[in-house]
């Protein structure tokens, strides 16, 4: 018997445990060891550093959705935010004045109109789907009205550290992805609100007659994922010293690939964030490994699709047995 | 035929049969294996061990839609109807009349779905949506979906658990009638007046083992408990000892829900006072826990709990108050099917004990195990799947969770619907120790053994009104004297 919320994954039996606890891993290192014998440039330091940091903005995205599909639901719109908040960020840099307050009120917008959005779907009773595919195109729209439809640059940007230093060997991209990681992992796993998103999750109905917090929980929910795709937003902006209308196109549909990947369930209530780390390394590792051997861009996305697909299905093939 | 579940057997050697034109009885505690029996007859699970014959040759049965064309048909407890679809098209679904080739027939259906449903229950309209109807009816169309076919063997699990007496009257002529024509019939029940009803045999589960089977002759209550209990009965008591009455815990005066079924409703219950709650199906009895219980709004009339006036606008808002409400569906409305059953047990105790949100994992572990014990319910450890565990123990699990939040109004919604007789007596024993704690009870039940056992008055309600109330300490409780209330009848009772 382990402790209490370990249990959240439902197996019984050690190797099936086992086999639920690693879920996606196997296939992420099949793709490692696959690319590792087609090219020799593929395992090598300076390019696990180079695939981590592709991999940190998604990840940080992906975080954010996994809570959102965690409680049945989707965020459409998380690329659309990121792409909001970068614009802000790069904005507010480039004022004297108000430069200090890039970071925080990019962060704050973007909880901001993740909690809005989900006040709908709590309180308004709107799917999830239909509620941030709205919010994905009017929050594009505001992306491109904030730049004016420019790229905004700040050659002098005050938090470009963030996505061009290190600390140590890795760079501070990764180090805030994983620590979105580790955070994302104890609210899941160690807090009363982690609790009740699974249950609102599994059994909305359930969990409002036992007393559940079901709307405010949804809130957080989404504020959550808001506060991600922002954070992804900063991410993006400091890597790039600017923003325009256009950043993050897109990434949502990455995001939640990476969380399908790492076996999170659209019935809600099951999954967990370690597969998303794997899903997200599976993409990112994709990316790398076939622009390395010189594919071209648009094989590589015939390729991530058919692997999002396979990999999806043999997991359900394996864990079949698991859930009987 | 044994079969095993992850290196579990749940059932061993267990030899069972049915012959044409005869109503074989299947009974036994809940996780004694009932399910499982049927499960490998519908072609879910395939025996480890034996084989299924069937007309004489062995069979094994692939899929749901083979076992059907074989001509069985089962009938399972879990209503599976599709929601939006209407009556006729749940009935016809699979099977719908076609004409030109590729349109649907819908005037065929409408005639075949009435044909179908009048020899169980002609008020049903077949063009109703399946969402409107109420648990009742939605059994009734599961019954006369599965009559659809030519069946050589029908397979009922407790088809009786939601329908009105009315219903199950009718729905006994038809097994009658099957049965003289020559349909072997299974039929799983917890319910003993079905049993000396209807079975020409029962066979007792007990433990994934065959206890004993009787013939007609045979059939007797105790021998049947003590087969099922594996010990001899202890004698039910007729009454239970009425608790001195404590502090007037609810008041309700004048309630009504927002749509009309449930109408003036005054009542009160006394701590440590268990007050029963009857009626007929849709008399109103569920609408009124549940705007008590904060679920659904209030429309008109006060609640006070503990002399405090009390407006809920969710059931969080309620169980602050110290109301607690064990709901009627436990699957649906009670479970997180897909935690373990210690995050279900302690789940209302998250809250309450963390620190700053941050849970505590061996608090919550400690309290899990506790009540494990006292409400003996039974796992393999504390990450078992809720699921997988019987309805007894579920519903146990569920009496474990509410009750530690020591609440001063206890709601039970048919707390022992689907469980078994030994899990049955648990819950009993339990609910009287409840209320000698000084927990006010309000007891809903559709069984009226039940609430003659353990309850001190009976409020009876019909069409949503109070229809009266019956007093233990005025005069005995009756069976006739609740149905005359309950059927509109108030002159009955003074």
């Amino acid at each position: 018997m382990t402790s209490l919320p370990s249990t959240r994954n439902v197996p019984t039996h050690p190797a099936r445990q086992w086999l639920r606890a690693v879920g996606i891993l196997p296939v992420l290192l099949a793709v490692i060891v696959l690319f590792a014998l087609l090219t020799p440039k593929f395992l090598t330091a300076d390019n696990a550093v180079n695939v981590a940091r592709q991999a940190s903005i998604n990840l940080v995205l992906a975080a954010g959705m996994t809570f959102v599909i965690l409680t049945r639901g989707i965020d459409l719109a998380a690329g659309s935010v990121l792409g909001v908040s970068a614009v802000i960020a790069v904005l507010l840099s480039l004022s004297p004045a108000w430069g200090f307050a890039a970071i925080p009120v990019s962060l704050l917008v973007g909880a901001a109109l993740g909690a809005g959005t989900g006040a709908v779907v709590a309180f308004g009773g709107l799917p999830p789907f239909i509620v941030t595919l709205g919010t994905y195109t009017a929050l594009r729209g505001a992306a491109y009205l904030l730049a004016d439809g420019r790229t905004v640059i700040n050659n002098d940007l005050g938090f470009a550290w963030i996505g061009n230093d290190y600390l140590g060997p890795i760079p501070w991209l990764v180090v805030i992805a994983l620590a979105v990681v580790l955070l994302s992992g104890f609210i899941l796993r160690k807090t009363v609100l982690g609790l009740h998103i699974y249950a609102v999750g599994g059994n909305p109905e359930a969990a409002r007659l036992t007393g559940v917090n079901v709307g405010w929980t949804l809130v957080v929910v989404y504020a959550l994922s808001g506060l991600f795709s922002a954070l992804g937003g900063v991410m993006s902006a400091s890597r790039l010293y600017s923003a325009n209308g256009q950043v993050g196109t897109g990434y949502e549909l990455d995001a939640i690939a990476a969380v399908i990947l790492g076996g999170t369930s659209f019935a809600g209530g099951v999954g967990g964030i370690m597969g998303t780390l794997y899903g997200a390394l599976i993409i990112a590792v994709l990316n790398n490994g076939l622009t390395l051997m010189n594919v071209s861009y648009f094989w590589q996305l015939v390729v991530k699709g058919l692997v999002i697909v396979i990999a999806v299905a043999s997991d359900r093939l394996r864990t079949r047995h698991a859930s009987d | 035929m044994t079969k095993r579940f992850a290196g579990v057997t749940v059932l061993r050697n267990v030899d069972f049969s049915v012959r044409a034109g005869e109503v074989h009885a299947l009974m036994g505690e809940n996780g004694a294996g009932k399910s499982t029996l049927m499960k490998i007859l519908g072609g879910v699970h395939r025996p480890s061990a034996g084989q299924v014959r069937f007309l004489g040759k062995p069979f094994q049965a692939t899929d749901p839609g083979h076992v059907l064309h074989a001509g069985i048909a089962l009938i399972h407890q879990e209503i599976s109807l599709v929601p939006h679809l209407t009556v006729a098209e749940n009935l016809l679904l699979g099977a719908e009349p076609i004409r030109r080739g590729f349109l649907l027939d819908r005037q065929a259906m409408a005639t075949r779905a009435r044909s179908l449903l009048s020899s169980l229950d002609d008020r049903i309209d077949p063009s109703a949506r399946v969402e409107r109807l109420s648990i009742a009816e939605q059994q009734v169309v599961e019954i006369a979906r599965a009559l659809r076919h030519e069946n050589r063997i029908l397979v009922m699990d407790e088809p009786t658990a939601a329908l009105t007496e009315r219903e199950s009257a009718r729905l006994f002529s038809l097994i009658h009638r099957l049965r003289s024509q020559g349909t072997g019939i299974v039929y799983i029940t917890h319910r003993m007046a079905e049993i000396e009803q209807l079975a020409d045999r029962v066979t007792v589960l007990r433990d994934g083992e065959v206890a004993g089977t009787l013939e007609r002759t045979e059939i007797d209550r105790k021998r049947i408990v003590s087969l099922m209990v594996g010990r001899a009965l202890i004698d039910q008591p007729d009454r239970i000892a009425t608790r001195p009455r404590g502090a007037r815990v609810l008041c309700a005066r004048g309630v009504s829900d927002t749509r009309g079924r449930v109408r003036g409703v005054d009542l009160e219950v006394h701590a440590g006072e268990i007050v029963g709650l009857a009626g007929l199906m849709g008399a109103g009895r569920s609408e009124f826990a549940r705007v008590i219980a904060g679920v659904d709004l209030r429309g008109e009339g006060t609640v006070e709990i503990e002399g405090r006036l009390c407006r809920f606008s969710s059931p969080s808002d309620a169980i602050r108050a110290g109301v607690a409400y064990l709901p009627e569906d436990r699957k649906t409305q009670g479970l997180f099917l897909h935690l373990g059953a210690g995050d279900n047990i302690s789940f209302t105790l998250a809250g309450p004990t963390s620190r700053r949100g941050i849970l505590r994992p061996r608090v919550l572990r400690e309290h899990a195990l506790q009540a494990v014990e006292e409400f003996s319910i039974r796992l393999t450890d504390l990450d078992q799947p809720t699921r997988l565990l019987s309805g007894g123990n579920q519903q146990k699990l569920l009496f474990a969770r509410w009750l530690a939040l020591n609440p001063r109004l206890l709601i039970l919604d048919e707390p022992t619907r689907g469980v078994d007789i030994g899990a049955k007596q648990e819950i009993y024993r339990k609910i009287v120790e409840v209320a000698e704690r000084g927990v006010a009870i309000l007891l809903i039940s559709s069984e009226l053994p039940e609430l003659l056992l353990l309850c001190d008055r009976i409020a009876v309600l019909h069409e949503g009104s109070l229809a009266g109330t019956l007093d233990r300490a005025r005069s005995p409780l009756t069976q006739e004297a609740i149905m005359s209330l309950a059927t509109g009848n108030s002159t009955f009772v003074s």
